[in-house]
């Protein structure tokens, strides 16, 4: 299973640059789903179907609406130019690459391997969710029981985001 | 934003309900089987586009869909809001507890207050997603016309 992983995590990244250096966007947008679809893939052999439906749910409305804004605006990238600014941007690019990297080095040591939990708090939450919450699909008993403090903040978020977009939007209408 | 052939249109009245009706499935049982709120909601939005994107906006009236689907968004959120404050008013010293009774594990009714809770994040979300679509397709219109 492993070694699945790492060939749809590979060709993921694959994706994700030619995404980065694609001329049309059209063809960049069509291999962002890539990356999606591929984490569909990963979160069902990791055993995760909560995760993959809301992926791949979200990954499809995601990719049509910035096929209809690609489509609808223009499908040529701008022309990146080569000046000193770009240079300084790259250096800094690559401090923060390399400090992040130095650190999730440091940090993998401490790390279970792939799949396995040794956490105090989810021993607990996988023993005793049934009998606590009633509700026999885990993950929406500690969405909705143990952590609905988060799903009630993700609620308002999404609210929120709408109201914005609303209120950006629809200026014109209002005069 | 004109409509799209004459199959699509066909092929869509036939998928568009049964899309919503797997979207009711998700949220009603999503203590039991894996979904919940937040992908029942999404696949809901996801009927209302498709036919939005097969049929096109002449036949629809934007304006009236979009008020309905923020106003039916901030009822379900102040559901929700009143929901967690339940508890509050029942006694309890917290601010979300499932306050109603367990019942059996695995049946439908089951889980206290989280069904009621995955149907109004659900309904929440559907609107969401809906009234952010909307807005970019009115945005859209107006600004070609």
């Amino acid at each position: 299973m492993d070694l699945t992983i790492s060939m749809i995590l590979v060709f993921m990244i694959a994706g994700a640059l030619f995404a980065i250096h694609a001329k049309d966007l059209l063809s960049a947008v069509v291999a962002m789903g890539i990356v999606g679809y591929g984490l569909v893939i990963c979160f069902l052999l990791l055993k995760a179907p909560d995760l993959a439906i809301v992926q791949i749910v979200v990954e499809t409305i995601t990719l049509v609406i910035m096929v209809a804004v690609v489509l609808d605006s223009s499908r040529n990238e701008i022309e990146a130019t080569f000046d000193r600014r770009s240079i300084l941007q790259m250096v800094t690019g690559f401090i923060v690459f390399a400090g992040l990297l130095y650190f999730f080095l440091l940090a993998i040591e401490n790390l279970d391997s792939l799949g396995s939990h040794t956490l105090r708090m989810s021993e607990a939450y996988v023993n005793g969710a049934v009998e606590k919450t009633g509700s026999v699909n885990l993950v929406t008993g500690v969405i909705f029981d143990f952590r609905a403090y988060d799903t009630l903040g993700e609620a308002v978020i999404l609210y929120t985001a709408a109201l914005g977009v609303l209120t950006l939007l629809r200026l014109k209408g209002k005069k | 934003m004109e409509g799209m052939s004459v199959i699509i249109k066909k092929v869509t009245q036939l998928l568009a309900g049964l899309i919503f009706v797997y979207g009711i499935y998700i949220i009603l049982h999503g203590h039991l089987t894996p979904g919940g709120g937040f992908a029942g909601g999404v696949i809901i939005a996801g009927a209302f586009i498709l036919l939005i994107l097969a049929f096109g906006s002449s036949e629809l009236n934007l304006k009236t869909e979009v008020s309905g689907s923020s106003g039916t968004e901030s009822l379900a959120i102040l559901l929700v809001v009143i929901l967690a404050l339940m508890s509050l008013l029942l006694g309890a010293k917290v601010f979300i507890v499932n306050f109603l009774p367990k019942g059996l594990p695995g049946e439908l009714l089951s889980a206290g207050v989280i069904p009621l809770y995955n149907l109004f994040v659900g309904v929440e979300v559907a609107g969401a997603i809906l009234t952010i679509f909307l807005a970019l397709v009115i945005f859209k219109e107006e600004s070609s016309t």
